[in-house]
């Protein structure tokens, strides 16, 4: 049995109704309530949330000077902008004076925000402009109120992440080992820069957030839930998440992680293999990726392919496909996705658009099955016994790697039990257990 | 064309479509299908932005093949599926296309919960070997700049 006590947070730090982290989460197994508790899901708010790094869009979301978008940490509603000369930043949509939606464009190109409720004006760093009828605050420029701001922004290799904590570890820290596999999905470009201009298929599913965390790396699913189009749509992807396959699952630590499919990419030794095309058929792509790497290195580039990377706790990196997962309660998550397109790549974005299309968001033929999953195994966890859930697989054949690194088989979940060690340690950090 | 005959057609394609007879259904595509369920803006440009669903020939038989292994989860049980379809209109000749719009109103009952989902229709139909078929069917969710639920049936 679990008890659930009232935390004591130190000062200054938000101190929720803190469960028993240490005894809900264990090397094997995790407890069915931190799927379904909706005060557990209020303490990850502030816990992680509020408080970690979290990925909020990507520059080429918003490429010129006053450009904006729409996004969120969370559940809160956050506006990622561009000032004039070219900082980004991340305000929060919620005038200071009643708290109206400043911003109800999905995206546009704006130096100011203006409340249509009573007029207030912001610029586009937060900062207030102005407001109607100044007597009633005693004259012009009296007050100094301006739009929340997300406090920390980080940007690596364009992507764009947010941190509520004042202070903390940088955004290099926290994305540590995760670093290097974006970086591997940034060289498949031949200018090095990806961008993100294809819009983003919203998929409901009514799930835990992390229980579409911990599938983004389980190599043990596939074969089963996605069964149905890899025998007709005759991929080989199955059998990268086979028995056989010399691929492994790597826990990359900060609660990240990665099915690395290289060890069988080169084993085929087939450039661009791992996307099911062939050099012939984007032979201006191959030919810009061999001028910027030269022959053996763009072969090298070519044969390894794009990572597929969960990065703790909300973008996972599919390949070609760019999720955001966003938590709204305990038991509903919204997947954001898209389509990652390179920079002066026509070739291979039409082709990347056309096969993320068919795999992801509500229709896709692999994503729709995925989400069917979550909410089954919530509508599963929400019985109550058993009690928990059981992630042992693998457990006693990891091993550590040359970089320090756990890693388990194509089908181990280590990279679950990495999520949940990390989880743990950002739930309990600081607080009297 | 006449309206009546149009109807007709439309009418026995959404009555395949919720009674999930994939094959039937399939049998309705003239080989250059289009089969287009956009996001976030009724016309967003297809061959740069994400779309729910974009189909052409090819992908429409993927997608009945899929169903047919009975391993399709997101559609095993099947989903309980009615829709009206209604203010048909004939809107026009393109290239000997007749241009047809509709709109319709559908319900889903699965575990999960029942959902309402709404929109329009456009098709262009043409006449195969005296019959009717259709080579473009685009549906435009009114709810498609929103979060969805997942949308496996045949809209
Ligand atoms: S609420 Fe924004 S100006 Fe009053
Ligand atoms: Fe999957």
């Amino acid at each position: 049995m679990t008890e659930v006590t009232d935390a004591v947070g130190p000062a200054g730090r938000p101190s929720g109704p803190a469960a028993r982290y240490d005894e809900l989460i264990q090397p094997r197994r995790v407890h069915g309530s931190l799927y379904t508790s909706p005060e557990i899901f209020a303490d990850e708010l502030q816990q992680i949330w509020y408080r970690t790094w979290v990925y909020v869009g990507h520059v080429s979301e918003i490429a010129e000077p006053n450009d904006y978008v729409r996004k969120s940490i969370g559940p809160q509603d956050v506006i990622m902008t561009r000032t004039a000369d070219g900082e980004v930043h991340l305000l929060l949509n919620r005038c200071a004076h009643r708290g109206n939606l400043v911003c109800e464009a999905d995206a546009g190109n704006s130096s100011s925000f203006r409340c249509p409720y009573h007029g207030w004006t912001y610029r586009n760093n937060g900062d207030m402009l102005g407001y109607p009828f100044h007597q009633g605050y005693g004259g012009r420029n009296k007050l100094e109120l301006g739009l929340g701001r997300v406090p920390r922004v980080g940007v690596y290799q364009g992507f764009v992440f947010g941190s509520f904590a004042e202070d903390g570890p940088t955004l290099e820290q926290h994305l540590g080992e995760a670093k290097g596999e974006i970086d591997r999905l940034v060289r498949l470009a031949p200018e090095g820069e990806i961008e993100l201009s294809a819009g983003f298929l919203k998929h409901r599913a009514r799930a835990n957030w992390k229980l579409l965390a911990e599938n983004e790396t389980d190599g043990y699913h596939p074969q089963f839930v996605h069964a149905s189009i890899f025998s007709v749509a005759e991929s080989g992807i199955g059998a990268l998440y086979g028995e056989k396959s010399t691929a492994v699952t790597r826990a990359l630590g900060n609660g990240h992680s990665e099915n690395d499919l290289r060890p069988e990419f080169r084993r085929l030794g087939v450039p661009l293999g791992w996307f099911g095309t062939t050099e012939e058929k984007v032979p201006n792509y191959v030919k810009a990726m061999r001028d910027r790497h030269g022959d053996s290195g763009a072969e090298e580039v070519l044969i390894e392919g794009a990572p597929h990377v969960m990065i703790f706790p909300n973008l996972f990196i599919a390949e070609i496909q760019l999720f955001a997962i966003q938590p709204l309660a305990a038991d509903l998550t919204v997947q954001h996705v898209t389509a990652v397109q390179f920079k002066s790549a026509p070739e291979m974005n039409k082709r990347m658009l056309q096969q993320c299309v068919g795999s992801v968001g509500p229709a896709g033929m692999l994503l729709a099955d995925d989400t069917e999953m979550y909410e089954r195994n919530q509508a599963g966890v929400a019985e109550l016994r058993p009690e928990w859930l059981d992630v042992r697989r693998g457990v006693d054949r990891e091993e550590i790697d040359e970089r320090g690194l756990t890693i388990g088989g194509a089908t181990d979940e280590t990279g679950m039990r990495g999520f949940w060690s990390h989880y743990k340690h950002l739930m309990t950090e600081g607080r009297v257990r | 064309m006449d309206l009546r005959e149009v109807e007709q057609f439309l009418f026995r394609e959404a009555r395949l479509a919720d009674e999930h007879r994939y094959e039937e259904w399939e049998a309705l595509w003239t080989p250059d299908a289009l089969y287009w369920v956009p996001a976030n803006n009724d016309n967003a440009d297809r061959m740069t932005q994400m779309s729910i669903i974009h189909d052409n020939r090819n992908r429409i038989a993927t997608r009945i093949r899929q169903y047919l292994t009975g391993r399709r989860h997101s559609q095993v049980p099947k989903s309980r599926l009615r829709r009206v379809v209604s203010n048909v209109e004939i809107l026009g000749v393109e290239d000997g296309d007749t241009v047809v719009g509709a709109n319709f109103v559908l319900v889903e009952s699965r575990e999960r919960g029942t959902e309402i989902w709404a929109g329009r229709y456009t098709y262009r139909l043409r006449t195969v070997e005296g019959e009717i078929a259709m080579a473009y069917k685009k549906v435009e969710l009114v709810d498609n700049a929103r979060a969805i639920a997942t949308l496996a049936f045949l809209i």
